[in-house]
């Protein structure tokens, strides 16, 4: 199902909590506003919380012949979802499964989703390294055209996990296209001073160790967490912000593909 | 509870009565040949090596969280630094579940310790003289060896964990979870079902993407039949050091832990604000019950240290036999 796919892009960290499906969601509607066809698979299985981000969530997946169809976000169908969250019942139910079965629901999501033609996918993970993660590896071994961003918070804990995820795709042989680091700093609304709570720096120096593409560091802005569950771009939204300017900055970085929009 | 799986076809004797795999019901099902083959259903022999071991583990309390990143692992070195600093007489252990992100070396600063073997099991490090660890991270050659194991393989680890680790007499076992509701959870849960367990302090962050997979574990808590102490909320208010002007960073657009609770009907056991020093210390391994003892996230930890120990008097530590997988 893939093959109409011109590029996968897996969002990773091995730290939970840092922002990879703001990030996920936040790229996937930016590449939107930008006029690319993408698609944007959620396969945090436990914790799903694209539906909710893109507010999507009384969303139902529908059966085509021999395939699903995604949910799309706007009627023009540039932005198609697939998350466990739109099979679930009611949003407070858990998925209470071993490895086994995520596996294959993830093989289910990657092999018969039909996605149709489609300028991006991307991939949001849940953190670790284990069963979601070497199956999606596993599966996409062959295509050549998927890389990673990696997203990781300065603070050492999390750049701790952070540097096994880069082992994981080092090791799995998945191009790494760069590292963003997300709640840099914070500037407080009554005397615009920038503290630093989770330290700060240590994404970038991450990537000088590491050898990878630092893609730029992304402040905790409580204006960009109030976009959650509204499902608008940052970057139409809040032009101006740090934020926006990140992912602007982020789309040249991608691999390109000819674009059907833009 | 019966045996009878959820999914199971109708008239399903349960997979573990004698007339398993062979009553009329059970042709044409796929687990037939497992029920019919007479292998034992029993419990694992495990869970009574773990039993055995942990004999002398007064209270096992789980810290979990749907969600990642939310401060399990700070709020579980926290309980562990209080518990152990209010009690001197008392022994604390903390037991590092997540196999996958194993953040408890680094926040209780022992990061490169090792762990010595004798015959007695394996012996955790200490941290202090009554807060004793046992984490994967111990194990590993280097902090950027990544664990790239499948369920089954973490499952064994945490059974080794459980079965083998010699934490001597111990008042209170925390144990930091990964977030999720899969394997590590399942695999705690069952490997202690003899031992029992007192029960769950889950945490949370206020924002509503949080809640959303917070009230998931509670769901799952309740489906495998783990009471929940109650709720922690971390990262609630932000003060900032310069103009001490109070700010919500994590907004709790949907009322917060405290709905969270109303709703479901948990117990809010209290509110951590958000401290870049408390963030700082979590980096350096410095332990900041002792190093900070009058800032508002120390006063907020004693209350809920207080909180978990009345509600563990209050219940004695249950005994669960049964558990879906």
């Amino acid at each position: 199902m893939l093959e109409e796919v011109k590029h996968v892009i897996l969002v990773l960290s091995g730290k939970g909590g840092v922002g990879k499906s703001t990030v996920s969601t936040q790229l996937a509607l930016t590449l939107k506003e930008k006029g690319f066809k993408v698609g944007l698979l959620d396969i945090d299985l436990c914790g799903p919380s694209v539906p909710y981000l893109l507010n999507l969530e009384d969303q139902n997946i529908h059966q085509g012949s021999g395939h699903w169809i995604p949910v799309y976000l706007d009627k023009e169908k540039k932005l198609a979802v697939m998350s466990i969250g739109f099979l679930l019942k009611s949003r407070n139910d858990a998925v209470v499964w071993r490895g086994p079965k995520k596996t294959s629901m993830i093989k289910q999501f990657l092999e018969d989703v039909y996605w149709q033609d489609l300028d991006y996918l991307i991939i949001d993970t849940p953190p670790g390294t284990s069963d979601e993660h070497i199956t999606v590896m596993e599966n996409l071994r062959n295509v050549p055209q998927c890389s990673a961003i990696i997203v990781t918070t300065p603070q050492q804990v999390a750049i701790e996990d952070v540097r096994k995820e880069i082992t994981f795709c080092r090791k799995t042989g998945i191009p790494i296209m760069g590292l963003i680091e997300n709640m840099s700093g914070y500037e407080c609304p009554t005397c615009s001073e920038c503290t630093n709570i989770f330290s700060t720096g240590g994404g970038k120096s991450l990537a000088e160790i590491s050898k990878i593409k630092f893609l730029g560091s992304i402040p905790i802005d409580p204006r960009i967490g109030a976009l959650a569950g509204k499902g608008v771009a940052a970057v139409k939204e809040l032009p101006d912000c740090t934020t926006s300017k990140v992912f602007n900055d982020l789309i040249n970085h991608l691999p390109h593909t000819t674009a059907n929009g833009s | 509870m019966s045996s009878v799986p959820e999914n199971a076809p109708n008239h399903c004797p349960g997979t573990q009565s004698e007339d398993a795999g062979k009553a009329s019901a059970c042709a044409g099902c796929p687990n037939q040949n497992i029920c019919a083959s007479g292998v034992p259903a029993g419990p694992d022999p495990a869970l009574e090596i773990i039993k055995e071991r942990l004999a002398n583990v007064k209270h096992k309390i789980i810290i979990l969280s749907g969600k990642g990143g939310v401060g399990k692992s700070t709020v579980t070195s926290l309980l562990g630094h209080a518990l152990a600093k209010l009690n001197p007489d008392a022994n604390v252990g903390i037991l590092d579940a997540d196999i996958c992100g194993p953040s408890q070396p680094r926040v209780l600063g022992v990061s490169g310790e090792q762990v010595h073997n004798s015959g007695s099991g394996w012996s955790p490090v200490y941290v202090t003289d009554n807060l004793s660890l046992m984490s994967i991270g111990f194990l590993l050659a280097s902090p950027d060896d990544a664990v790239i194991w499948r369920g089954p393989k973490k499952n064994g680890m945490i059974k080794q964990f459980l079965s083998e680790v010699d934490w001597g007499d111990l008042d209170y076992l925390l144990i930091d979870t990964p977030p999720g509701t899969s394997d590590e959870h399942l695999s705690v849960i069952q490997y202690l079902s003899a031992a029992g367990v007192s029960g769950a302090v889950v945490v949370t962050t206020p924002q509503e993407v949080a809640l959303l997979d917070v009230r998931k574990e509670i769901q799952f808590c309740q489906k495998v039949g783990l009471p929940v102490l109650g709720v922690v909320e971390n990262m609630s208010l932000f003060v900032c050091p310069n103009c001490q002007a109070r700010s919500e960073i994590f907004p709790a657009t949907t009322g917060g832990a405290r709905a969270l609770c109303a709703a479901l009907g948990a117990r809010l056991l209290g509110a951590l604000p958000l401290d870049p020093l408390l963030a700082r210390c979590c980096d350096s391994g410095a332990d900041f019950v002792a190093e900070l003892p009058h800032s508002p996230a120390v006063l907020a930890l004693r209350a809920i240290v207080a909180g978990t120990r009345l509600r563990n008097i209050a219940r004695p530590p249950r005994v669960f036999y049964t558990l879906p997988v």
